[in-house]
């Protein structure tokens, strides 16, 4: 039950060869007995999930049905929900009930999906290895020594893990991408402005994007179409007509040209390399061009992400001040004190440094040097993206520079930590949509590929995906949770 | 020795129905925190929404200022930490704000002067704070926060109390005249700080400049930068030097206080806003604002001074307040009243009253159309103009009918000339030693019989009647 | 990047550094810092900062009361509310 895919679910319940409450039921148990070796869940909700469950049962037994109706899903604790907590791996909002539901939550739950509860995270969606949230690091379930990768590691480990079919997630810099490779799944995160950010608690307004984690190229494709779609609540959010990714996605595949920029290959990890160049091989053989292309700028990204994204969070978390909500410092004896002591108790060090490290950036005398330089780089890497896309359809190359790491190994080393998300963070910074999938592994751990699309090009970024799933079968291995095997 | 240089910022709440980045309600006088919704409490997720109005509003004011509109205007966060800032940052506009470099003209001494305004840009308002309700506590408010504000910055042009407060009265009556804000100095839809230094006579290197935060009215401003004037000018007599400061006007011992140092003030660390994008403006629709303008008050008092023949005193009075013009010109409608005297009456008695109570037009107990009717009676001649200010003030105090209290009162004038001859007669009788003496050359006498005339009618006989009866009789005596 | 920047940073951000931790904090600040200074490799003078991945320009909402008074729904679970106020120690202006 654990392995069928979103698509075989939705038949199932569809022709009420299973019903939604046993479906829910089913991976509550799994969750139950596989979640406390991987923490990859803050909240469960049992009780108000399977009571919708039956709800929507008899709504199938009346013959109102939705596109998802009665599938369960888990969200990144990122995402505002109506009635459930919404700590965001965090301390400050530790017992935060939001009055609202995110769009994304909304939309998901109009398309007839449960909440089965909320997924672990690095707080404030600041990490690359979820072990910087308040609730405890999560664990890769490949090897429950590593990481999972970060910040969306609970909703990948979840995936991984068998206890769901399906999780949202969010990337501001590689954060479902890179867990996504980590763990062995399909993560995408779309086009800047495809998703509403309404809801998604910000981390860094221009990078932020809402995205989906499965195990199945197709899967994603179905669940990106519904999570997508212009918002009036978002003035970022872009009007762009929303295809039907899962028709596009398993058309009869058209040739396509792929770029493989040389900087992704220069002192690459030799294993990574080997797998890789076997993926090159797949997609050589079976209908596509391969071009080698150059972005040469693309390492100056992650200096300039690491301006832009706690530029834009010092000021996004200055509304955590203890007044309206959130962690409040007791005993405190002035405006002031409240204020230092809610946030510096509420917030844990990631969080605080990048904090410090933005306020830094904008202040006087630094803007022009740092924030509006980093701008001034986005535009570069931006436009050399673009001369790319005029020679390619779409760009590979490894997720991430190694399978995952040990638990605790770059804890104390921040910028190595930074440096794990050189593959990912200038897309963030184009604005650019990507997936990672899986490819291979290293030491038994799973290795991703990420494939880069211009601007909406989600179609094309599935349409390779799907394509390399019908010639391989990585995305089919699974981690042996219960010792079964 | 010392001239004094003047700036001022005018924060103008516009009267739109909902906030500038939410869909809650901008009304004054709610019960507290019952109009912020989740986006004005800045909950975890929300993002911000551009009202269009507000950006309509911006324009207008832009446009009645000779300002330039930018086509691409951007928001920006101030960041600073204050309880009735919910998000921590105020969303404003820093660079390339959406209007700039416009100008009014003030009358100063029969001259005009022209008066700069560098930029009017876009912001939402924070929340209150309110510091004596708890003994331990303040207590916040967010009612008002987001409510959309333009900022008016002008250039240090002004340089004494009198011409501020003429450049503050005329922005004033601008706002109100555009239809963009209530203009309400007491609720704080119109808000004054005032940035004031001192320099040398000859010099153009300008000093160091305190800033005097939110003086709420035109009184305050003017007794706020006189004593400051004074403050800091005596403090470089001595040779000592200003501190550059904010500081606040405390209007029951006349004298501003020192609130916070300014140099040690927040960076604000202004950004472009990420969550919204540039306010893209066309021509087409700055031209379209153009055309629907409303009559401005510069244009109202060209036409009052030619369509009615005002002298430039009285049409400054009452295109000031652009109800008090439509009132004006409301009385005169449908009648065939003399717009002068018309124009004297609200001058002289009616703006009287209402100065004396702090009315606003629109508070008026006296209708136009109730004050149209009294002066068609002075003007048929069925009351006097002296009987007329005592109705007038019945009317205002007790909220009467003109002819309601004519009739109660009995007030009518004689206008019968059978009657008044009769009164004229028997003068002439009474005093016929009198008559004799005008007769022979003592014109003076005339305005004596007058008297007379008007003491045996109660004061009720026409004048102009028993001039002209009274002429005519004591020429047929001749 | 020196204490005294630090200490002045912290305090803009409202965030509490212990003393014994500044030494770290600024060590690990000044690491940052050195990644981000790569950025200098390139020359940008020319470059206009990007305003917006796609380029778009702001929707305008249409002026009209949307919210309703849910004043009791926010206010829940906040122990700091008297009479609707949200309260704060006493601030002295």
């Amino acid at each position: 039950m654990e392995d069928k895919t979103l698509i075989e679910l939705k038949k199932e319940i569809q022709n009420k060869e299973i019903s939604s409450y046993e479906l829910t039921k089913f991976f509550l148990n799994r969750i139950k007995k596989i979640d406390p070796k991987l923490n990859a869940f803050i909240t469960v909700t049992e009780n108000d999930s399977l009571k919708k469950a039956k709800k929507i049962d008899s709504e199938i037994a009346k013959g109102n049905i939705n596109p998802l109706s009665g599938i369960p899903i888990a969200q990144k604790d990122i995402f505002c929900t109506k009635g459930i907590k919404t700590t965001c791996g965090s301390k400050m909002l530790e017992n935060f009930i939001s009055p609202y539901d995110a769009t994304v939550v909304e939309k998901l739950d109009k398309a007839g999906m449960i909440i089965i509860g909320k997924t672990n995270m690095d707080e404030f969606a600041m990490g690359s290895s979820n072990e910087t949230s308040y609730f405890g690091d999560v664990k890769n379930p490949w090897n429950l020594n590593c990481v999972p990768g970060g910040s969306s590691g609970g909703s990948a480990a979840s995936v991984a893990a068998r206890l769901i079919p399906c999780s949202t997630g969010t990337d501001t810099g590689g954060s479902i991408r890179q867990p996504a490779s980590l763990t062995g799944v399909c993560g995408i995160k779309p086009t800047y402005g495809r998703v509403s950010r309404y809801g998604m608690i910000a981390f860094a307004s221009s990078l932020d994007q809402a995205g989906i984690f499965t195990r199945t190229a197709k899967d994603c494709a179905i669940l990106l179409s519904h999570i997508s779609g212009y918002d009036a609540k978002d003035s970022t959010s872009s009007k762009k007509e929303v295809p039907d990714y899962y028709k596009d996605c398993t058309k009869k595949f058209e040739k396509m040209k792929i770029g493989i920029p040389e900087e992704f290959l220069d002192g690459l990890d030799s294993k990574v390399a080997e797998v890789f160049a076997e993926s090159i091989n797949i997609f050589k053989s079976n209908g596509c061009e391969i071009k080698k292309i150059s972005l040469k700028n693309s390492k100056l990204g992650v200096s300039a992400y690491q301006v832009v994204a706690p530029a834009e969070c010092s000021s996004n978390l200055s509304r955590f001040d203890g007044v309206r909500y959130g962690f409040r410092a007791n005993d405190v004896k002035d405006i002031d004190e409240l204020y230092k002591k809610s946030r510096s108790q509420g917030f844990g060090d990631e969080v605080k440094r990048r904090i410090l490290i933005g306020t830094y950036a904008l202040s006087t005398g630094y803007y022009d040097a740092y924030y509006l330089k980093a701008q001034k780089i986005r535009t570069i890497i931006s436009k050399e993206f673009q001369n790319a896309f005029k020679e390619v359809d779409l760009i590979i190359g490894p997720t991430a520079p190694d399978c995952a790491f040990k638990l605790g190994e770059k804890l104390n080393d921040p910028i190595a930590m930074y440096l794990s998300d050189i593959f990912t963070v200038s897309t963030n910074l184009a604005g650019l949509p990507a997936i990672s999938i899986p490819m291979g592994f290293k030491n038994k751990l799973p290795l991703g590929l990420q494939i880069i699309g211009n601007h909406f090009d989600e179609s094309k970024i599935l349409s390779l995906s799907n394509h390399y799933q019908n010639l391989t079968d990585w995305h089919m291995q699974k981690p042996d949770m219960l010792g079964e095997t | 020795m010392w001239e004094s240089v003047i700036g001022l910022e005018i924060h103008v709440q516009l009267k739109t129905q909902s906030k500038i980045f939410s869909s809650a309600s901008t009304n004054f006088g709610a019960e507290q925190n019952t109009q912020a919704c989740a986006i004005d409490l800045g909950l975890p997720g929300v993002l911000p929404v551009l009202n269009e109005e507000a950006v309509k509003m911006a324009i207008k004011f832009g446009i009645a200022v000779g300002a330039n509109i930018e086509n691409n205007s951007i928001f920006a966060r101030k960041n600073y930490f204050y309880p009735d800032l919910p998000k921590g940052y105020q969303i404003s506009q820093y660079e390339i704000p959406i209007v700039s470099n416009g100008s009014i003209n003030i009358d100063i001494n029969k001259k005009v002067k022209k008066i700069r305004i560098t930029r009017a840009h876009l912001e939402e308002d924070a929340g209150k704070s309110i510091h004596d309700l708890y003994e331990n506590e303040s207590a916040i408010d967010l009612n008002r926060a987001g409510t959309p504000l333009i900022e008016i910055v002008s250039e240090p042009d002004l340089s004494n109390a009198e011409e501020a407060v003429k450049y503050l009265k005329h922005i004033h009556s601008l706002v109100r005249y555009l239809d963009i804000s209530d203009g309400n100095m007491q609720e704080g839809s119109f808000r004054c700080d005032a940035n004031i230094s001192l320099k040398k006579s000859n010099s153009s290197e300008l000093g160091i400049r305190a800033e005097i935060k939110n003086i709420n009215s035109f009184k305050f401003v003017e007794q706020a930068i006189n004593y400051e004037i004074q403050r800091q000018g005596e403090i470089l007599d001595s040779g000592k030097s200003v501190i550059q400061e904010t500081r606040l006007f405390d209007p029951i011992r006349n004298e501003t206080r020192s609130m916070r140092s300014k140099e040690e003030a927040n960076d604000y660390r202004y950004f472009p806003d990420p969550d919204l994008l540039p306010v893209s403006i066309s021509n087409n629709l700055i031209e379209s604002i153009k055309l629907n303008m409303p009559e401005l008050p510069n244009d109202k008092k060209e036409r009052f001074i030619k369509q009615y023949k005002l002298t430039d005193y009285d049409t400054s009075i009452l295109v000031l307040d652009k109800d008090l013009s439509a009132y004006y010109e409301k009385v005169l409608e449908k009648t065939d009243l003399n717009p002068k005297t018309t124009a004297n009456w609200i001058i002289t008695e009616l703006l009287s009253y209402a100065n004396k109570s702090n009315t606003e037009v629109k508070n008026y107990p006296v209708s136009f159309e109730g004050l149209a009717s009294l002066l068609t009676y002075i003007h048929e001649g069925l009351i006097s103009n002296k009987q007329a200010k005592i109705i007038f003030e019945k009317m205002w105090n007790n909220g009467e009918k003109p002819q309601d209290i004519i009739e109660k009162e009995d007030i009518k004038q004689i206008s019968d000339t059978m009657e008044i001859n009769k009164l004229v007669d028997n003068v002439i009788k009474n005093h016929y030693k009198s008559v004799e003496e005008y007769l022979s050359g003592k014109d003076k006498l005339f305005g004596f019989f007058v008297g007379e005339v008007m003491k045996e009618s109660k004061g009720k006989a026409n004048p102009k009647i028993v001039n002209q009866l009274l002429k005519e009789k004591l020429r047929n005596d001749k | 990047m020196d204490k005294g920047t630090v200490i002045k940073i912290a305090d803009l951000a409202k965030i509490e550094i212990n003393d014994k931790k500044i030494e770290e904090i600024s060590s690990s600040l000044q690491k940052i810092l050195n990644l981000v200074n790569e950025m200098n490799a390139i020359n940008t003078d020319d470059v206009e900062p990007m305003s917006h991945p796609l380029n778009l320009k702001q929707e305008l909402r249409k002026d009209e009361v949307l919210e309703e008074n849910e004043r009791d729904l926010f206010q829940r679970n906040n122990k700091y509310i008297e009479n609707g106020y949200y309260k704060v120690p006493k601030i002295i202006d």
